[in-house]
């Protein structure tokens, strides 16, 4: 069930009963400048989790800067106006927290977890850096050795990560989603902090992020504290839309094959361009987020699962996933890792033969229930894990979903009927998808 | 950097714990013990049963096969077969999983407060009755070989177990976990009997829960789980500290990059001196950001992308060890560097403010661990795995303000020492054979 847990957003109590006393929904708010607020509470341990949350990412790199939105979150733990370099970190450490920060296709956001009575503290910071970075030579051209050993160790030295990349790339034909958020190394190399300073001036500002906390807190104590120390900064006017380059309509499937000296195990992955969830509008995303999980939520259960692993002994492993939560795509990933003496070739037709008959047959009404009862189950145990639910919101609000649409999700998920999975399957359409054969050098 | 940052969230886990948690000692109808934190916020329960031994008790010949024959426990059982107790488990939202680990096979469950019983049912089905039959282990062997596959090509995987064949020849810590795939390819039936039998007893067991559920329904439970198990009979590894030669070893690898695995003798988990090193090694290279060696190696040099150290301190053995990876042409640079620093750590390198602010970050960070019922339940377990008294989180602040900078500098000049280092480098770095 991971993809399904994954994505799940927030809770609703409806599906399991009256709404308990225990339980609080996410409080949104907004400041004057326009820089929204969402709060929510758990009282359970006296830790808050502050975040803020940038509508801007890799997706959003000008052409021929990819690696811009990632570059800049490395260079905001440098200097501002009013703080040395690394004191933010050191500052948060010394008060007992953590910190850190990601970047993906659509957002940037900056972390800290701490004792509840320093969340002052991190705001301040916080908003220091919103505004008052400083970038100097001695600053930027280091980090930018940092970022390509980062390459280096997390993306050139796997093929399977290397591998991902050259789909994406074949995948999106326009869009920049075909960019790898931490940029193509030869264009790291150009990066400079002029360049950084301009993408900073240009998205960070109150009215291009979201402030997320969550945790012992009341939400109206945060709202004002908010106000007195984000909502001084004057908000942006010039800001610019988020409006990316779209794919064409795409007419013909891709097809890689990439050899590699350090493959293991071959294995076949194919991505296909999705719709995504979009405000009001999420059934279709519920649809495939279940379907992910019927087709290979359970690796004994599922149905790509037992077809090829149990009932044929065709693969070693085979994987279905969904991802929705973006601005402009979605995508739909399956894949099958053969056995041994199967090849790629039948391990691909093996897997699509499965993926038809579903289509045919339906779900099976059994696997569909035990889907579902995951989902309701979802509801309860989420509110476990507050830094994760911060963390729902954050993207979803980020990538254009409303509040509504965030606490709808479980719900929508729970309502998904089995026509509803069956047209999903049936949309995913080959001349828009990517195939790859991942092999060794000598196969 | 797997095993590396689980050694370390091991030790982070043990030396720190929190303020407001209150700890009940249940005992049992029939006289066992377990940590609980009882809290009915939220209708669920984690419970985590550590059983000691894990992948230690492997058969010098046949490493992996405590860890596939947990692989095969939740692979039907009772009158389940695979599918059917997946079904069932799903059916209840539950969580029920085994992982093996170095020292300890570690049981976790989560349960809905509604269908609890149930769900602890066929917990001890999977533990006591699980079927181990041919076609399970052929079909899930071949799933933990070309899994073993993949990472005997990853270069971190490749430098770990080199590191740990160099320093602990002879001892089980010197053989991987899950095994190679030649070693998991060969293990029978019988001897994945006798790993369970072996791997599962009723006496060297601990027990922490958290959440939905009380003290007198805990020790029930308690009971259901241990009742049919029998006592420990395996004998346990001899303690080793790490000795390997002093020196690099550069093992081929393509790719742009060198993984380097680097380390020597360490501080065994019982010492006096565990807590002073603990905070050494938090200002030293504790895996964050602000240690002297990110400071050094990425900070200013921008060498690396990130630089640890850990105390690798098991039930069993221990090591001082830490990971980096950088170009192969700075491989030999970055080296020198580490080593330098070892020098400045053995020759009193920190200093009072370095203390402070570590101090200052492990007292403050001390609530912070116990956020959740999983979380908690697993720190209860562990706890008490590592013969911490019930009382350690009301104490463990003070003991860390206890620590004074001529403790840190004792245990900095026994525990550093620069000319011990050995460097395994994997990737084809320049200058350096």
């Amino acid at each position: 069930m991971k993809h399904l847990l994954r994505i799940a957003a927030v809770t609703v109590f409806a599906l399991v009963g009256a709404l308990p006393v225990w339980a609080s929904d996410p409080q949104l708010f907004e400041l004057d400048n326009g820089m929204q607020v969402v709060v929510i509470e758990d009282h359970r341990a006296p830790v808050v989790v502050h975040m803020v949350w940038y509508k801007v990412g890799a997706a959003d790199d000008p052409a021929g800067h990819s690696g811009i939105a990632h570059y800049l979150e490395h260079l905001m733990f440098k200097a501002t106006d009013h703080m040395a370099e690394g004191e933010f970190s050191a500052t948060v450490e010394a008060n007992g927290g953590r910190d850190n920060a990601f970047t993906s296709w659509d957002y940037t956001a900056y972390h800290q977890r701490v004792a509840a009575d320093r969340l002052e503290l991190m705001m301040q910071m916080e908003a220091d850096r919103m505004v008052n970075l400083r970038l100097d030579r001695s600053d930027w051209l280091p980090e930018r050795d940092v970022i390509l050993r980062e390459r280096g160790q997390t993306r050139d030295s796997s093929p399977d990560r290397q591998f991902g990349e050259q789909m994406y790339a074949a995948l999106f034909q326009n869009h920049p989603y075909g960019r790898p958020i931490i940029g193509w190394r030869h264009e790291i190399e150009q990066l400079t902090g002029d360049i950084a300073t301009e993408f900073y001036r240009v998205h960070y500002a109150p009215n291009n992020a979201i402030l997320v906390v969550a945790g012992d807190v009341e939400p109206q104590a945060v709202v004002e504290m908010a106000q007195r120390i984000y909502g001084v900064i004057p908000a942006v006017t010039d800001l610019p839309p988020r409006v990316r380059p779209t794919e064409p309509e795409q007419l013909a499937e891709r097809r890689l094959v990439m050899r590699d000296e350090r493959v293991g195990q071959a294995y076949v992955n194919r991505i296909y361009l999705a719709p995504n969830r979009r405000p009001g509008d999420q059934r279709q995303a519920a649809a495939l987020t279940v379907l992910a999980a019927l087709l290979s939520g359970s690796s004994q259960t599922s149905v790509l699962d037992r077809a090829l692993t149990y009932d044929q002994n065709i693969a070693v492993a085979v994987w279905a996933g969904y991802n929705g939560t973006a601005i402009d795509h979605g995508t739909f990933t399956l894949g099958v890792m053969p056995a041994q003496g199967v090849t790629l070739q039948q391990a691909e037709d093996a897997m699509d033969a499965v993926v038809a008959q579903f289509i045919e047959t339906g779900p099976d009404p059994d696997q569909f229930e035990r889907v579902r009862m995951q989902i309701r189950a979802e509801a309860i145990y989420q509110l476990d894990d507050t830094a994760a639910r911060a963390n729902s919101v954050g993207a979803d609000l980020t990538v254009g979903l409303s509040l509504q649409d965030s606490d709808d999700w479980l719900s929508i998920l729970e309502s998904v009927t089995p026509d509803e999975v069956v047209a999903a399957a049936r949309g995913l359409d080959r001349r828009a998808s990517v195939t790859g054969w991942l092999m060794g050098a000598d196969s | 950097m797997n095993t590396l940052f689980k050694s370390l969230a091991l030790v982070c886990a043990l030396a720190s714990p929190a303020a407001a948690i209150d700890i009940q000692s249940v005992t049992s109808p029939m006289g066992r013990t377990a940590w609980l934190v009882e809290d009915h916020t939220i209708p669920f329960v984690s419970i985590d049963v550590i059983f000691a031994g894990g992948a230690a008790l492997d058969p010098v010949d046949h490493p992996g096969a405590v860890s596939l024959m947990t692989a095969l426990l939740t692979e039907g059982a009772g009158d389940l077969d695979a599918q059917g107790y997946a079904a069932a488990l799903e059916s209840l939202a539950a969580g029920i999983s085994f992982e093996t680990g170095r020292d300890q096979v570690t049981m976790s469950i989560k349960a809905l407060t509604e269908n609890r019983d149930q769900v602890i049912d066929l917990a001890l089905l999977a533990l006591t009755d699980a079927h181990f039959s041919a076609q399970s282990l052929e079909r899930v062997r071949a799933q933990q070989v070309a899994s073993l596959e993949r990472e005997a090509r990853d270069p971190n995987t490749i430098a770990q177990q080199v590191y740990a064949q160099l320093g602990y020849a002879g001892h089980a810590y010197s053989r991987p976990t899950d095994g190679t795939p030649d070693s998991v390819a060969a293990l029978t039936v019988d001897t994945i009997l006798d790993a369970h039998r072996a791997a599962f007893t009723s006496d060297l067991v601990y027990i922490g829960a958290a959440g939905d559920i009380t003290a007198d329904e805990l020790g029930a439970l308690v009971d259901h789980i241990l009742d049919n198990l029998p006592a420990s009979n395996t004998p346990l590894p001899e303690y080793r500290s790490y000795d390997a030669p002093a020196g690099v070893t550069v093992i081929d690898h393509p790719g742009t990059q060198s993984v380097i695995q680097f380390g020597h003798a360490g501080i065994p988990w019982d010492d006096p001196d565990f807590m002073p090193a603990f905070l050494m090694n938090e200002i030293f290279g504790g895996g964050r950001f602000g240690t002297r060696l990110m400071d050094e190696i990425r900070e200013q040099r921008g060498l690396t992308y990130g630089i640890y150290t850990a105390l690798a301190s098991y039930r069993w053995g221990d090591s001082y060890v830490g990971r980096f990876s950088t170009a192969n042409e700075s491989a030999a640079e970055a080296i020198d560097l580490v080593r330098q620093q070892f020098e400045w750590l053995a020759n009193g390198g920190i200093t009072e403010d370095d203390l402070e602010r570590i101090k200052t970050y492990l007292t403050g960070a001390y609530p912070l661990r116990f956020d959740g019922n999983e979380s908690i339940a697993q720190i209860l377990a562990s706890m008490q795995f590592q013969q911490y008294g019930i009382d350690y989180v009301n104490v463990r602040n003070d003991l860390v303000r206890a620590v004074t900078l001529e403790d840190i500098q004792r245990v900095a000049r026994r525990l550093a020492q620069p000319e011990a280092l050995q460097f395994v480098v994997v990737g084809q770095p320049v200058g350096l054979e």
